[in-house]
């Protein structure tokens, strides 16, 4: 279904990131691996790419930093000579009551969650302009939708909320060619969420109308649909891949 | 694309034309077998399901059921079952407007559109549901619309609106009460060029201009979501509305 695009997913060196590169790498994306500090999972993720038979680069950028942003979008286009399909994924995560949340906390959750979509979409849109088509899908959270048991840590639900209104503003303001919009996930097992202990997960399966916690693919298979010519009537929109677990108001 | 619904069995109500045609096709075409079901519209629907089995990929049938009547809606459910053996996906697409002068509908008006539109799909998934649940999987696509959420221009006909939003809040009980076997989920169009939209043509214009897409969609659109939310790969979606507008209608 991706056959041909090129991919930037920030944020890939696991998690849901590598799973999105991986379902994208399967459906013949060539994949742009971007990770901050964890470079040698950024190689699992690029191995895993190439067995599915596709072109992959890893690029390393903090994406809250402009002129990294910059220097990784520069790479990117030196080796596949465009960007069709821009994943801004990468986040970070706190869990840590309101009243121990520090300044530094929030500052990276702002900067990292929020401040780092609206750059790389900012560097990546005049490219998608120029070829007048393009998509961009910013993994949000449903901990943004509002449903009580997500919304325990203030400064996420604020980063991802923020996502959210970032993904609607962008939708209007770089139709017609590129269409803009967020997945909204709920409880996926990743190292980010290894914080939950067996009880607190129970307890969110039981919460569920599809009783069981979400995949990384789960949320990848959503990006590819989003990223793929299927969806292309499609944008503002954000898509919850939750179980069921807190839909939209 | 190919395949995607392979070996699945699936009733589309309303496919005789429009977005259940559309509907129908991409289905066939993605490998899955199709109740084409139509209430008038019976010479397109044989014209289409005729074209349907000549694509080498899954197989359709015609079968006439007006869904503003349960026991037409039995039938036609049972015929699927006789034919199929199973059904696997539901879209409740059949649906009509009225366009009529909120003070001047009629009481007659009224119910006949609050029949087909919110009746007929409570009475299609009450016959499915069981089935699905012996199954143990299942997926069901409601058609809403755009009026269903809170657009201002989207917004014109109390008795459509009404209706639309309905489908919405029954999906998201159906969903709550029939997990994990049975995903149920909405899909709100926006303007899509069919024969319902009848407009003039300075109000077509304005319609596409006012999405960001800059276009009004088509059955194709429609289609390509519910193979999505039909397909496995939405087996953790449920009680979800996808809007399928090009960005008019954005909540």
């Amino acid at each position: 279904m991706l056959e041909n695009k090129v991919a930037l997913v920030t944020g890939a060196s696991r998690g849901i990131g590598r799973a999105i590169a991986r379902q994208f790498a399967e459906e013949g994306a060539s994949v742009a691996i971007n990770y901050n500090r964890s470079e040698k999972e950024a190689e699992t993720t690029l191995q895993e790419v190439r067995a599915a038979g596709a072109n992959g680069i890893t690029v390393r950028a903090d994406i809250s930093k402009k002129s990294e942003v910059e220097e990784m979008v520069r790479t990117v286009v030196r080796e596949f000579g465009r960007i069709d399909i821009l994943v801004n994924n990468a986040g970070v995560h706190f869990p840590v009551d309101f009243f121990e949340t520090t300044e530094e906390m929030w500052n990276q959750t702002i900067d990292i969650n929020l401040k780092g979509t609206f750059l790389c979409s900012r560097e990546v849109a005049p490219l998608m302009l120029k070829l007048n088509e393009g998509r961009i899908i910013n993994i949000s959270s449903n901990s943004a939708m509002y449903h009580p048991s997500a919304m325990k840590f203030p400064d996420y639900v604020a980063s991802k909320a923020g996502i959210n209104g970032l993904t609607k503003a962008l939708a209007l303001r770089l139709g017609p060619a590129i269409t803009v919009n967020a997945i909204c996930p709920g409880a996926i097992v990743t190292e980010m969420t290894s914080f939950r202990n067996s009880a607190a997960n129970d307890a969110l399966k039981n919460e569920t109308p599809l009783k069981r916690l979400g995949d990384p693919k789960d949320v990848a298979d959503a990006a590819v649909f989003l990223a793929s010519d299927m969806a292309g009537f499609i944008t503002g929109e954000l898509m919850l891949v939750t179980g069921g677990r807190g839909m939209h108001q | 694309m190919h395949g995607r619904l392979a070996g699945k069995k699936a009733i589309v109500t309303g496919a005789g034309k429009g977005i259940g045609a559309g509907i129908a096709r991409k289905f066939v075409e993605n490998g899955a077998d199709v109740l084409v079901n139509y209430n008038s519209s019976g010479s397109k629907a044989e014209e289409l399901v005729k074209s349907l089995n000549d694509l080498g990929s899954g197989k359709a049938f015609a079968f006439k059921a007006d869904v503003s009547s349960v026991q037409e809606i039995k039938s036609m459910v049972q015929a699927a079952l006789d034919e199929f053996g199973r059904i696997d996906i539901l879209v409740n697409n059949a649906g009509m407007i009225t366009r009529k002068n909120f003070v001047s509908l009629t009481e007659e008006e009224y119910d006949y559109l609050m029949t087909v539109n919110v009746k007929g799909p409570f009475f299609c998934c009450q016959e499915v549901v069981p089935l699905m649940l012996k199954q143990g999987k299942g997926s069901i696509i409601n058609i809403s619309s755009i009026s269903g959420l809170a657009h201002p221009s989207s917004l014109t006909f109390p008795d459509y609106v009404a209706s639309k939003a309905a489908v919405i809040g029954m999906t998201r009980s159906l969903a709550v009460n029939f997990g994990p076997q049975i995903r149920v989920n909405t899909v709100a169009p926006g303007a899509i060029d069919t024969d319902m939209l009848q407009l003039e043509e300075s109000q077509l214009k304005r319609i596409a201009e006012e999405a960001f897409l800059k276009r009004r969609g088509t059955p194709e659109d429609i289609a390509n979501a519910c193979v999505f939310l039909a397909s496995d790969e939405a087996d953790f979606i449920t009680g979800e509305i996808l809007t399928v507008s090009g960005g008019r209608g954005m909540r």
